[in-house]
């Protein structure tokens, strides 16, 4: 590997010091990257672009929030109102949560369909699914900051949750609420805490990356890069490839904001909370409904452990299985285009997802022609498991693959040369 | 820096320099656009950080003068400071204009500090250091000079609310106001 | 090429999912209003001056005694075409609370457009006891706070009627077509005439209906119009921006595709 040098003086006083220019020049501009990455694989750099402006809207948005019970719903809707650009800084923050679990949920399942997080990418993996679960601690107490009803209610409701676990459950609660219910001190931490996590997940997102680049990204193909044939420098390929794919996000993200600023939140939450008035339909947001559909479907005690406690962990469990993906997964090919019955069985795996989203959405008691919600909910809950800890091994180890390209290269040039 | 894209078998066809242009153009102009929107996507960020609508609407504040005798002070806020409104005796009046400006640390002649002489509004900030100078009350010090005394550093300000000794640079500032009436003032 | 096959099974899912949970949510509810025609709707809609400003004349003359509106300032009144003489007297013929004085006690006095509006009653219990325990809402953002927006505002405002027969309505509840569980405690507040219009339309029940939902969607969305002016700027331009870029991307390819 050749040492580039540079001929500006500044740029070699600094480089001779800490050498950032080299550093940049290898990790974005030479990186080399796999030739045939679809747009599947733009959703990462996406989501650490939303994440930067979930950060600079946040700091501003906190200068003019106020964390207390009795001011804090007053001091949103000064924002909305009195703030210069308070409404937009406002709604670019409201939306782009939504927008940054689109995302990421997009990305989670290109790296299910293709089978990027196996060997040697399994750390990668699990370092992702960690920083899903960052994003939901942070975006649950973000929704808790602005204490409208549904803030309030969900806060309560969630806080709850955790009175499941056995002989500590109700201290743990008490010590999460710092009192006897949710108030004003829940609402202060959760503003301190909101407020540190997205730092947290930057620093994740830095590991991420560093582990993203020690084996390079995966491939439509799944087949290792083997030279400098199966590859291209990020920079210019990627760059303008993820800046155009930025600017079509852009225009998706800004119609939402612009024009239907509110399509992803609840009425409800324009209400001031009120702790004696429960809503007839507590919905947490919509990227909560699958787990949310999850938890409500354990109805029944098993043994002597209680429902709730079964559905808690059930919760908690549908987030933390996808760990162990690498290993239930014993496929020695890695993209689903050479899996002909991985490649069905995934889209139902996608299909049931959205149907446990939309059971989340309605309440427990529905019906849908005829069939109760619950049910569906209970039927879809198991498939979900099911799919994850039976179907993917079982069929990792009884399907035959299609025959591989030799390389990328072989799978992308019409000639077929290596 | 590079134009690092490789070289275009393809398009053997096309003179290299007519390529290389039509790139550059697209490069420079989709390059110019972007930034154009990167820095008019950060000025909400920075704008939102000026005063808001509410605080702007409580930058000017009315002032009944009616109720101010004759050698009475009053103290309102303003933009979060104390105002002072003296209604000023003839002989405070006649002891401003009597002083010569060689004799002013900040020479300022009391006709110009004043629009009405028997009202004087001026921001009961110190100009050295910002405490609130003691005068407003009968039994307060006034100072030597009549005035105002800061008791932090030991500035003395006379009836026209002039620096007259002490560490003070700089009179006591005069806000901008007007007479809607003969007794309603609107400072700001 | 299994990429197209791909897009659309994913696109049909989502359409499946949408359709569902669409139609799902809908049967939860109460019936839906329908809908009527907004000055403020779609991509170019603006607030109809006029309808806003006999609209606060409703809310000034039958509402404000019982619901508030305290987000919203005096001098927010400007938005709705209010000359500054005109809010000054609007502020001034209502008292807001101040003080201490120097005797140390609260005291009223007339509003000023820095005010927000004056609250009709001190505090929630204060309402409770005044209408028989129930709460009359803030009226600031009421039709962000209800499914339905303005249509729903609408619908409630023009939908008593005489109960269905077999129903029994609770004591001093009133029948109300799109209330959720139709039994409301508010008695019918607008009535023919009510209110007289300076500009001399017709002050028929609907006609102030659409009135005071225009003024209170503009309560509880001033932004709007200054959003939606912005937002076809910023997407023409983003499509603009996108175009370019795509034309770059394509031309920056052309030696690996």
């Amino acid at each position: 590997m050749a040492a580039k040098s540079y001929s500006n003086p500044i740029v070699k006083w600094i480089e001779y010091r800490l050498p950032i220019f080299s550093f940049l020049d290898h990790e974005l501009n030479e990186y080399p990257t796999p030739k045939n990455l679809n747009y599947w694989w733009n959703f990462g750099s996406l989501a650490g672009i939303v994440l930067v402006i979930m950060i600079l809207t946040g700091i501003v948005l906190a200068m003019s929030y106020t964390p207390h019970v009795d001011y804090a719903f007053e001091s949103v809707e000064r924002i909305m109102r009195d703030v210069n650009y308070g409404w937009l800084l406002r709604y670019i923050h409201m939306n782009g949560g939504s927008m940054f679990f689109i995302i990421v949920y997009i990305h989670l399942f290109r790296g299910m369909y293709y089978g990027s997080y196996k060997a040697p990418r399994e750390l990668l993996w699990i370092i992702g699914v960690v920083i899903l679960l960052a994003m939901m601690a942070t975006a649950f107490m973000g929704y808790v900051l602005p204490w409208g009803q549904m803030s309030f209610w969900a806060a309560t409701v969630i806080t709850n949750l955790f009175s499941a676990v056995p002989l500590v459950g109700e201290s743990i609660v008490t010590w999460l609420w710092g009192g006897f219910s949710v108030d004003n001190p829940t609402l202060n931490r959760f503003f301190s805490l909101h407020y540190l996590l997205p730092f947290v997940i930057f620093a994740l997102v830095f590991v991420h990356l560093w582990a993203l680049h020690v084996h390079k990204s995966n491939n439509p193909v799944g087949v290792d890069i083997k030279g400098p044939q199966d590859t291209i420098p990020f920079h210019p390929y990627y760059t303008i490839k993820d800046t155009f794919g930025l600017g079509v996000f852009m225009i998706f993200f800004m119609f939402f904001v612009f024009f239907a600023p509110n399509f992803f939140g609840e009425p409800d939450n324009y209400i001031k909370a009120n702790p004696l008035v429960t809503p007839s339909h507590i919905v947490p947001e919509w990227y909560f409904l699958p787990y949310y559909a999850i938890l409500r479907a354990i109805t029944f005690d098993i043994w002597f452990v209680p429902a709730k406690l079964i559905g808690v962990v059930a919760m908690f469990g549908s987030i933390l299985i996808l760990l162990f993906l690498p290993w239930l997964d014993r496929s020695r090919v890695r993209s689903a285009t050479f899996r002909p019955v991985y490649k069905q069985v995934f889209w139902v795996f996608v299909v049931d997802c959205f149907i446990l989203g939309w059971v989340g959405a309605n309440t427990p008691d529905a019906e849908f022609h005829g069939v109760k919600m619950l049910w569906i909910g209970q039927a879809a809950t198991f498939y979900y498991f099911f799919h994850i800890v039976i179907l993917i091994p079982l069929i990792s180890v009884m399907e035959t693959p299609k025959a591989l390209p030799a390389s990328i290269s072989q799978a992308v040039t019409p000639g077929g040369k290596s | 820096m590079s134009d690092s894209a490789t070289g275009g078998g393809t398009t053997a066809d096309m003179p290299v320099t007519d390529e290389k242009s039509r790139r550059d153009f697209l490069l420079i102009s989709t390059a110019s656009v972007g930034v154009v929107g990167t820095a008019l996507a950060c000025w909400p960020l920075i704008h939102a950080m000026n005063p808001a609508a509410d605080t702007l609407a409580l930058a000017s504040t009315e002032v009944d003068l009616a109720p101010v005798q004759q050698g009475q002070s009053i103290t309102v806020v303003w933009r979060g400071k104390p105002v002072f409104i003296r209604h000023r005796t003839a002989d405070e009046i006649k002891t401003a204009e009597a002083v010569p400006m060689d004799k002013l640390i900040d020479p300022e002649a009391d006709s110009k500090r004043v629009k009405k002489p028997q009202w004087l509004i001026m921001v009961g900030v110190c100009t050295h250091l910002g405490c609130i100078p003691l005068g407003q009350k009968p039994n307060d010090p006034h100072g030597e000079f009549g005035g105002w005394f800061c008791p932090c550093h030991g500035s003395h300000y006379d009836t026209s609310g002039r620096i007259r000794k002490g560490p003070a640079p700089r009179n006591l500032e005069i806000p901008t106001y007007q007479f809607v009436s003969d007794t309603l003032i609107r400072i700001g | 090429m299994t990429g197209t096959r791909k897009r659309r099974a994913l696109a049909l899912a989502v359409a499946v999912a949408l359709a569902l949970a669409a139609g799902a949510a809908m049967a939860a509810e109460g019936s839906k209003p329908p809908e009527q025609k907004w000055s403020f709707d779609g991509l170019f809609g603006t607030y109809d001056r006029a309808a806003a400003q006999r609209g606060f004349l409703v809310y000034n003359t039958v509402c404000a005694a019982c619901h508030g509106l305290s987000l919203v300032a005096y001098r927010n009144l400007a938005g709705v075409g209010f000359k500054e003489e005109e809010i000054k007297a609007i502020a001034a013929a209502k008292e807001v609370p101040d003080g201490p004085n120097d005797q140390g006690e609260m005291f009223a006095r007339p509003g000023r457009p820095a005010d927000r509006f004056a609250r009709p009653f001190a505090n929630d219990n204060a309402a409770r006891a005044a209408n028989n325990g129930a709460l009359p809402p803030d009226l600031s953002l009421i039709t962000k706070a209800r499914k339905g927006g303005a249509d729903y505002l609408y619908a409630l405002l023009t939908g008593y009627k005489e109960p269905p027969t077999g129903m029994t309505m609770m004591e001093g509840m009133q029948y109300n077509a799109y209330f959720p569980g139709n039994q409301i405690a508010m008695l019918p507040p607008l009535a023919e005439g009510g209110v007289e219009y300076a500009d001399g339309t017709k002050a028929t029940v609907q006609q102030m209906a659409h009135d005071v939902s225009t003024f209170l969607t503009w309560a509880a969305e001033p932004e709007m119009e200054e959003r939606k002016r912005m937002g076809v700027k910023v997407l023409l331009f983003l499509i603009v921006l996108t175009a370019m870029l795509y034309a770059m991307k394509r031309q920056i390819w052309t030696d690996v595709h």
